[in-house]
């Protein structure tokens, strides 16, 4: 009797281990296949996986087995003009002694395989680290946010709360003087009674002393004591910044050709493809500039052109106010990436190095400078360089052709203590 | 003709339908007295499917790159539709489980319940290397429990380490099976029980044979000139795992664990031809029987025929295609002919097997199926008819010379050397280099000499160096392989420690 089993919604993918097992146990030849292939393929395609190919004599497994030479006797089928005792030339590389040659050619080549977008970005990014990340995951606990916790009886006068305060107070009011009242009307009601009556007037005097004093103790009970004072109660709770805006800001002046376009945008995808693995929430800030900045969507950052001079410190400007305005640097990793030729109208850069200085470096995490095609090094490279010795969240390289981003990139970004 | 009442007549398949054709091939396999294990047909995607197919087909595996590696280069091949997947999978197991596919038509179900869930199951049940060899009813909880023990090695000692002691392993697997004497049955249970006992047992064994080594006993040893192994010893990873002098226990119970697996394969590899012969010449026996007795359409059997023919295609050497005989190809014809045989011998069929000849042929092929391996099974059953329908014959390779001689073809002269000839060719202690356990040094380096037996002259492959390295590894002082010619001499020796 037979059993029938659907087994198709068992786990699929068991093989998924091995995997990781293979490429950990090829780590060393991967990575060299994944940073290969950064420089030969466009940085814009992230999106797809990678070919990669492993020389299959590291990945053989040896097991004993006849080496060729010696006496051989094989059967073959498929006689057409054979007869006992011919003899034949011996062909070239197996070809008829068994066609080995044609169809198991491949297992003895390179052994190829594809990885995924995920695997080939890990290997890519497998030892750059965010600088100073782990820092930063400290600094989280640090930035605290205060949510509101109840009520508590001591506090700072801005947080008294005053509805809570008088409600206290009026509920001790009633407390220590209810016992009094009754009294009160007690005796209020025997002096209308004597009266009535006609009673002595030393009876009702003695009452009315009495009634005068009940009087007095209860107007002697305050209207509001320090034991009524109610204060919001607020609480610290550390609040995780997982979110990072990242700038880039462009030179787009007439120097700057498309070319140069597309390898600072090579740099600006690579460090935002960066960011985003690492922060649950990255928002991106596009600022160009000639001699006035603007703030600009992707499409016109990278495809209009302008003329004109340049006046990098404007950008620096807009980016210190739109951090200002909308990115606070205890709620935000900022990041900046910057690109330019280098050109910047001489006077400019001595602002420049003060705007990073005093108004932009201290708040963020990293900036980084690339200078494309700077055969003579003009008044920014060297301004920026007293910058870079100044700040160690701040670098800068040069670069020339596509294949240079992959190294600046790592460069920039390099683990810590990985060198040493 | 009789009226046709087919149990289905789309492409689709539905459990429903699995479940009647199901009871129908099973209806009429038992009217043949095939003879098999309960079924546990087990539908699956076409991602399990090369899981499955990643680690040697076995139902649960322990982790390992190389079957990462495995998959990888399938996933490929299939991805690309360079490669077909198997259309089925079966588990010499009790219950024998058989893997469909879901993307299989309805046809291709009946096929591969007709090929493996009657063919190879009764073959895994009744065929004599399997019945010696492996033990269908204890096979997945043993690999249950090489699992569980590897894992739980790979946390205690890390992946690499275990990782290196498998590799190595996995170097020796064709060389860990006994080949001649039956192990014993495998058992869940007595081997969880057993397992400690035996790692203490087995330590305190290994440290008898060497205290041995300190002067006490060295002069009554070097007296004696006793030889250790006293019997050279082919199963290399049987001697260390009980000799190795510097294995921790949990090392050892990893080769035992690599030697265990490697003998539940090691029929397959010998059974290649008759296995895949004897369930192609079923499911084509038993969807015919489906077809006249009107339970299948005509597309379904064009369907079929399709797949089968593709099947069994053996194209001639000299075809780009061509990659060695075709195992469906031999066993279906070989299997057929013994039933022709059987019904209608010719003059020369009552020459060459004449205690066959007119037979009952179930009994025969069940008698075939039973009681032989490819390389027995070629050198009793192949035909002159078969010999000459595919055209066979012989190639001399002779190192030295400049020209390849025919030594046979499919004439009268040829039909008996053809069929030795190719017999040998499934004679895995032919195929593989002779290699066994020779002595261990144990009064002096601990040094191990393996010797490689040749035959026909034929040396060993240059990974022989990188096999040694996992010998060493193994047994963690000088290995040393000696290769001896036919006349006993040593004719060169490769070392590594």
């Amino acid at each position: 009797m037979s059993q029938i089993i659907d087994r198709r919604l068992n786990p699929k993918h068991k093989s998924a281990v091995n995997r990781q097992r293979f490429l950990r146990r090829f780590r060393n030849q991967i990575r060299k296949a994944v940073s290969d292939a950064v420089d030969g393929r466009s940085v814009t395609d992230t999106d797809s996986g990678e070919q990669v190919t492993i020389p299959a004599k590291d990945l053989s497994e040896p097991v004993f087995q006849h080496g060729p030479g010696g006496r051989r006797e094989i059967v073959h089928p498929g006689n057409k003009e054979f007869v006992t005792g011919d003899r034949i030339p011996r062909p070239e590389s197996g070809k008829g002694r068994g066609g080995r040659a044609s169809n198991q050619g491949e297992g003895m080549d390179d052994f190829v395989f594809e990885l995924s977008r995920d695997e080939f970005l890990e290997f890519f990014f497998e030892d750059l680290e965010l600088p100073d990340l782990v820092k930063t995951r400290l600094a989280r606990e640090v930035a605290h946010k205060s949510v509101p916790a109840g009520f508590s009886k001591d506090g700072i006068p801005p947080n008294l709360h005053v509805v809570r305060s008088l409600r206290e107070a009026h509920a001790r009011r009633i407390a220590l003087t209810s016992g009094k009242r009754r009294r009160l009307k007690e005796l209020e009601a025997q002096l209308a009674a004597l009266k009535a009556e006609g009673a002595s007037s030393r009876d009702i005097e003695a009452l009315e002393r009495e009634i005068e004093l009940l009087k007095q103790r209860i107007a002697a009970v305050p209207f509001i004591d320090t034991l009524d004072l109610r204060y919001r109660n607020r609480i610290q709770v550390p609040k995780p910044t997982t979110q990072a805006v990242m700038f880039c800001l462009m030179d787009v002046s007439g120097s700057m050709d498309q070319y140069k376009k597309s390898l600072a945008k090579r740099f600006f995808l690579l460090l935002y493809l960066f960011l985003e693995r690492n922060y649950e929430r990255t928002d991106v800030v596009f600022i160009r500039h000639h001699t006035v900045a603007k703030e600009v969507d992707e499409q016109e950052f990278f495809y209009s052109r302008e003329t004109g001079g340049t006046v990098v410190s404007s950008a620096l400007e807009l980016m210190r106010d739109i951090i200002r305005a909308r990115y606070p640097f205890q709620d935000w990793n900022i990041y900046a990436a910057q690109a330019s030729d280098g050109d910047n109208w001489p006077e400019d850069s001595g602002n420049c190095s003060r705007l990073l200085d005093e108004e932009i470096l201290p708040y963020l995490q990293y900036y980084a400078y690339i200078e494309i095609d700077n055969d003579y090094p003009l008044g920014l490279w060297q301004e920026y360089e007293k910058v870079a010795r100044r700040w160690p969240n701040f670098a800068m390289q040069a670069i020339d052709t596509p294949a240079d981003i992959y190294p600046v990139f790592r460069e920039l970004f390099r683990k810590k203590g990985v060198d040493r | 003709m009789r009226e046709r009442k087919p149990i289905s007549t789309g492409s689709e398949w539905t459990f429903e339908l699995l479940e009647r054709y199901d009871a129908e091939i099973a209806r009429l396999a038992a009217e043949y007295g095939l003879d098999t294990y309960p079924n546990q047909i087990e539908v699956i995607s076409s991602e399990q499917m090369m899981d499955a197919y990643a680690s040697c087909g076995l139902p649960v595996y322990y982790h390992h790159w190389s079957f990462g590696k495995q998959y990888l280069s399938i996933e490929k091949h299939y991805k690309r539709g360079q490669m077909g997947l198997a259309y089925e999978l079966v588990i010499n197991s009790n219950p024998c489980i058989a893997y469909l596919m879901e993307e299989n038509t309805m046809t291709m179900q009946a096929l591969v319940i007709a090929h493996a869930c009657y063919g190879h199951n009764s073959f895994f049940k009744n065929n004599y290397l399997f019945r010696t060899f492996t033990a269908a009813d204890a096979i997945v909880d043993y690999l249950v429990f090489a699992k569980n023990y590897i894992a739980e090695c790979e946390e205690r000692y890390g992946v690499e380490a275990v990782e290196e002691i498998l590799d190595s392993c996995h170097a020796l697997m064709n060389y860990g099976v006994d080949r001649y004497r039956k192990p014993p049955a495998l058992s869940l249970r007595e081997e969880r029980q057993r397992q400690k006992a035996r790692a203490e047992y087995l330590q305190s064994q290994i440290n008898d044979l060497w205290r041995r080594t300190i002067p006490e006993s060295r002069s009554r040893r070097e007296t004696s000139g006793e030889r250790f192994p006293p019997e050279p010893e082919e199963n290399l990873l049987y001697f260390i795992e009980k000799n190795a002098p510097l294995l921790e226990p949990w090392q050892r119970e990893i080769v035992r664990i690599v030697r265990k697996i490697a003998q539940y394969l090691y029929p397959q590899r010998h059974t290649k031809v008759m296995n895949e012969g004897w369930a192609t010449f079923w499911h084509y026996t038993l969807l015919n029987r489906l077809y006249d007795e009107g339970l299948v359409t005509d597309g379904f059997m064009l369907e079929f025929l399709e797949t089968h023919t593709a099947v069994i295609a053996q194209p001639p050497f000299d075809h780009d295609f061509y990659t060695g005989i075709n195992p469906y190809a031999l066993g279906f014809a070989m299997f057929r002919d013994l039933k022709r045989i059987c019904e209608d011998p010719t003059e020369e069929d009552q020459r060459w097997f004449p205690e066959i000849a007119g037979q009952d042929w179930l009994e025969v092929l069940d008698f075939a199926m039973r009681n032989f391996k490819d390389e027995s099974f070629i050198a009793q059953y192949l035909s002159p008819r078969v010999i000459r329908d595919f055209r066979l014959f012989a190639v001399l390779d002779e190192e030295g010379e400049d020209e390849l001689e025919i030594t046979a073809i499919h004439d009268d002269a040829g039909y008996q050397a053809i069929r030795e000839k190719l017999s040998e060719q499934y004679n895995l202690g032919t195929l593989e280099p002779d290699i066994q356990v020779w002595s261990v040094d144990t009064r002096g380096d601990r040094s191990l000499t393996l010797r490689h037996f040749q035959h026909n002259r034929r040396p060993l492959a240059e990974s022989a160096e990188e096999v040694l390295k996992h010998i060493h590894r193994l047994w963690g002082f000088t290995v040393r392989l000696e290769t001896v010619d036919e006349r006993g001499r040593v004719k060169w020796c490769y070392e590594c420690g």
